[in-house]
């Protein structure tokens, strides 16, 4: 799975906020007024799961419009200085948005369901 | 502004929140954020934005950003703001904030609307963001003041009593520019250079300034996921929701469609509509046209077009 650098850091900054809020806390144990005290933290939660179909994207086809970053409600595109490197599938909910506003011509952004992808994954966990 | 260079902004609201997928109003959280060159804070109305956003202990939000009751968020980030002005004149803060209310359509039409005028009326230097989807969304679909006509919701349902809701939507944009506020304008997230333009401009105004986007709700409106931009940029170019802005008294009109779609090509789309397209209801439908027509002919004239 591929994280951007950008990601990898905030899921690094926000151990110390788990560590703040455990997910079966006391309410004694939670900060007054509901306050969550760092932003970002939604980054735990991979939303990845919901997924049934996957964008797939080619890179050599890419004209780098960004259309995709632009119009991914899950922020899932990542961009380095300017160039797109993937999509992070951590959350990416596959609705199908970035496959749709890729213009026509470019077509660098295919949609396939997840179950062509099962396979791969167990032979690669079984490689562990 | 091109698209890689504002991708290269590090972005103010995270995934990993809970909105459906293909959901609206992320992406035009993500232009509005991108467009403001200060820190923020964020007030924000319930509705699905906030609801899905900030799930305890988990919040998308990367400032500072407070929950508020369905009818104050105006009126608490006018709070904020006059503190903040406070602050800076005792000298300590030095920093430039922006401060954005988001609201649905529910909690900006409806609820909100008292609050919202009041906030607009006293002067107050803040953004307010109406992400318009249409309807009472997050609690399952009930008719709004936006939603439009004929469009089957849980309160105005489709059947043999009534054609969907028989309101056309009250035109919010026109009721906030006439606070006379710097800068009232509306927008959508299919057309994001006009969005971000807009946004850019509410930032940088000194007083008040509304922003009225449409956000598709893929679920209200019965559209396929991957159709979400499709459908509210079929919206513009239809003139069911066209692009203007109101910049000191001064009406512009910002996107002008080649050659205005009819009305049913863009509600054909959408499954809220399916029962206008029944031979019993083909009446209503051209009276929706004919009163689409009638305020595009009425902008244009207040745009001196």
């Amino acid at each position: 799975m591929t994280l951007s650098s950008q990601t990898k850091n905030l899921l690094k900054a926000h151990e110390e906020v788990d560590a703040k809020i455990e997910p079966n806390a006391g309410w004694r144990d939670l900060p007054i007024g509901a306050v969550i005290p760092q932003g970002g933290t939604a980054t735990q939660f991979a939303t990845g799961d919901w997924r049934t179909i996957r964008p797939v994207w080619s890179k050599e086809k890419c004209i780098n419009c960004h259309r995709c970053w632009l119009y991914c409600p899950d922020m899932s595109w990542i961009s380095e200085d300017g160039r797109i490197q993937g999509v992070d599938l951590t959350y990416c909910k596959g609705c199908g948005i970035c496959a749709n506003v890729c213009p026509t011509k470019v077509h660098a952004i295919e949609m396939h369901p997840e179950d062509d992808f099962k396979e791969d994954e167990a032979a690669k966990e079984g490689g562990k | 502004m091109a698209l890689p260079d504002l991708a290269k902004k590090p972005q103010r609201f995270t995934g990993g929140h809970r909105a459906c997928a293909g959901c609206g109003f992320p992406i035009t959280i993500k232009i509005i954020l991108q467009a403001a060159e200060n820190p923020v804070v964020v007030g924000c109305a319930t509705g699905c934005m906030e609801v899905t956003s900030t799930i305890y202990p988990y919040t998308a939000w990367r400032c500072s950003f407070i929950h508020t009751a369905f009818e104050n968020a105006a009126a608490t980030v006018s709070g904020i703001e006059a503190a903040y002005r406070s602050l800076r004149r005792q000298g300590k803060i030095q920093q430039d904030i922006d401060f954005i209310a988001f609201g649905g359509d529910g909690g900006t039409y409806d609820i909100g609307l008292q609050s919202l005028s009041g906030a607009m009326e006293r002067g107050h230097k803040l953004v307010y963001v109406c992400y318009n989807n249409q309807g009472y969304m997050n609690t399952g679909i009930q008719r709004s003041s936006a939603t439009p006509r004929g469009a089957n919701t849980t309160t105005t349902p489709a059947g043999t009593q009534l054609p969907g809701k028989p309101q056309h939507p009250k035109d919010l944009t026109a009721i906030m520019a006439a606070h006379d506020i710097p800068y009232a304008a509306q927008a959508s997230m299919s057309h994001w250079n006009d969005l971000y333009r807009k946004a850019k401009k509410a930032f940088a105004v000194d007083g008040p300034a509304f922003l009225n986007v449409l956000s598709t709700c893929r679920l209200g409106w019965a559209t396929a996921p991957e159709d979400t931009v499709d459908a509210a940029e079929g919206a513009v170019q239809c003139n069911v929701w066209p692009l203007y802005e109101v910049e000191q008294g001064k009406w512009k009109l910002t996107f002008k469609p080649k050659k205005p779609l009819p009305v049913a090509d863009w509600m054909k789309q959408q499954g809220r509509f399916k029962h206008l397209f029944r031979a019993d209801n083909s009446q209503l439908l051209e009276s929706i046209q004919q009163q689409v027509d009638e305020n595009w002919q009425r902008l244009l004239e207040r745009c001196g077009e």
